[in-house]
């Protein structure tokens, strides 16, 4: 599947929950699904701050793909990491950038994305573009 | 109809919906919604009197000014100042700590000299200290609180010495929500010969405050707090400060005279007023503290009592919370304000939840991060309540909150 793909299958899936609270079981469900994070790498090189939940991400290359792995101590933002590792993680950094970011927006979360210094999730957006950028112009991390 | 009711009618926020729901509004201590006649008030100064205050002689500047000058009258006999030159207007409480911590550090402070604040202080009673500080080579001295939030006022004689210039502190903590001793604590301060700033953003809302009777040199508070438009403040300072300093800003109508050589100052309160003020929100400050004069009646402090007591005890008996700032003695000394965690549960995600379904809690470091620090917390959700909100929607709070947490755990 490509990345818009993806993301469309995204959208399409969150537009069957009419109630917002049913959107929430349904990301609460994959933030406790996401556990591959190791403990010791919740280190502060990794950690995106915020006042309100706090993010950790972590990034390797494998083969061309930029594989990302990340965590977070509140669970609907992890349940939403979790949605955002699952449609960047293992793509080209060219693939990564041919998206508009805009598919948190198109769920419906965008309160999440406020822009307040709460917020670790428009950090991690921003990281993952910013880190597939450098990659792709400098071919390094 | 119910006093609480006839309360609500003046409020159009109150009555709107969200995401299909009744709006329960919860967080009055960071903004509360704004009364009618605020609004008229706001209104007709901008739509009939806009011209600039203080300059033209022309009959709107007239208006304008004196909607302008009626609030610092308004402002004065709330406070019971001793005279209206002693209230200045600023932007909010941020500003007018600001204010002092920049001029009374120009005036008193010097290198090695001391700075007293609250392990319970906002950022803003925190900051601008800060700030001065380094400006000066000053160090800044923290008076700590104890497990249970209480600040540890036996340790005043330990911190005091010649050294101190000043000490911030808080009449009410934006996370404690308890009222502290500040009346004793200007007294201890002043036996050593020390000034005291009280931040009053939260001190203004709930408590009576008599600045002489507190014997305070400086007390700040906010408008958008009590009802008032957003983007007002006040600072009162005796008048012995208030001469000493130099000004904070420069510019228009805080002067005498100007010349490329020298300038003369304005006196009280304008030294402190440069540049044009916002005269439409700052009128505002009187039909607001009109409504809180309106709110010293029985049946809605017994209310508002019960609606406290009522949040205080479910929070308390709730296992799986942990409530900050629980009075030791009556809960008369504890604002209707409270903080708190829930065990493995995140705060982000409580309050996600409860706005989905109504309900508008803050969740965060409440601008207090030492205080979060100090209490080994990331974070704390925090409920804070209005005399216009009802027992209904206390109880309608606490069932969400079972709910939430039921979806999280």
């Amino acid at each position: 599947m490509t990345l818009q793909e993806a993301e469309n299958a995204i959208v399409e899936e969150f537009s069957m929950y009419e109630e917002w609270l049913d959107k929430y079981e349904y990301l609460i469900e994959l933030g406790k699904s996401l556990t591959d994070y190791p403990e010791g790498s919740k280190t502060d090189d990794k950690l995106i701050k915020g006042c309100q939940s706090r993010v950790w991400l972590d990034y390797k290359m494998e083969d061309g793909r930029i594989v990302f792995n990340a965590d977070s101590d509140a669970i609907i933002t992890k349940g939403i990491i979790s949605l955002l590792i699952g449609l960047y993680s293992g793509r080209t950094p060219k693939e990564i950038l041919s998206s508009d970011f805009s598919v948190v927006e198109k769920i419906g979360l965008k309160e999440n994305l406020s822009p307040t210094r709460a917020n670790g999730l428009v950090s991690m957006i921003a990281k993952i573009r910013e880190i597939a950028v450098k990659y792709e112009t400098e071919g390094t991390f | 109809m119910m006093r609480i009711e006839q309360i609500r009618n003046l409020f159009p926020a109150l009555s709107r919906k969200v995401y299909g729901k009744d709006l329960v509004y919860l967080d009055n201590a960071a903004t509360s919604q704004r009364v009618c006649s605020v609004l008229d008030m706001w209104n007709t100064v901008s739509s009939e009197s806009n011209a600039n205050i203080h300059r033209a002689v022309h009959r709107l500047a007239d208006e304008a000014t004196q909607a302008y000058e009626q609030a610092r009258d308004a402002v004065r006999d709330f406070l019971n100042a001793g005279s209206r030159e002693e209230i200045i207007f600023t932007s909010g409480t941020t500003a007018s700590i600001n204010l002092v911590a920049f001029c009374f550090g120009e005036a008193f402070v010097k290198e090695g000299d001391e700075v007293v604040v609250t392990e319970a202080e906002h950022h803003s009673n925190i900051v601008p200290w800060q700030m001065m500080c380094m400006r000066k080579g000053a160090v800044l001295r923290v008076l700590p609180v104890d497990d249970s939030g209480h600040l540890m006022v036996e340790k005043l004689d330990e911190i005091l010495n010649e050294r101190t210039r000043i000490l911030a502190v808080t009449h009410i903590s934006n996370v404690l929500g308890l009222v502290n001793p500040v009346k004793e604590i200007v007294a201890k301060c002043h036996s050593k010969g020390v000034p005291v700033l009280v931040d009053g953003a939260q001190g203004a809302v709930h408590c009576g405050v008599d600045v002489q009777d507190l014997d305070c040199d400086f007390y700040a508070f906010s408008g958008h707090k009590l009802y008032a438009a957003t983007g007002t403040g006040v600072l009162y300072g005796k008048r012995k400060w208030l001469d000493a300093m130099p000004p904070y800003m420069g510019g228009g109508e805080m002067v005498g005279t100007v010349r490329f050589d020298h300038t003369t100052y304005a006196p009280l309160p304008m030294k402190y007023e440069a540049g044009t003020q916002n005269f439409a929100s700052t009128a505002t400050l009187k039909p607001a503290l009109e409504f809180i004069k309106s709110l010293n009646d029985r049946e809605l402090i017994d209310y508002s009592d019960k609606v406290r007591d009522y949040v205080l005890d479910s929070l308390m008996k709730d296992e799986r919370i942990r409530l900050f700032g629980v009075p030791r003695g009556t809960n008369q000394e504890k604002i209707p304000l409270f903080s708190f965690v829930v065990n493995g549960v995140h705060h982000e995600d409580l309050a996600l939840i409860l706005d989905k379904m109504g309900v508008a809690v803050r969740s965060g470091q409440m601008c207090a991060e030492p205080l979060m620090d100090r209490m080994g917390v990331t974070g704390m959700l925090r409920a804070s309540f209005a005399p216009y909100n009802t027992m209904e929607e206390a109880e309608y709070f606490i069932k969400c909150l079972d709910r939430a947490i039921e979806m999280l755990a």
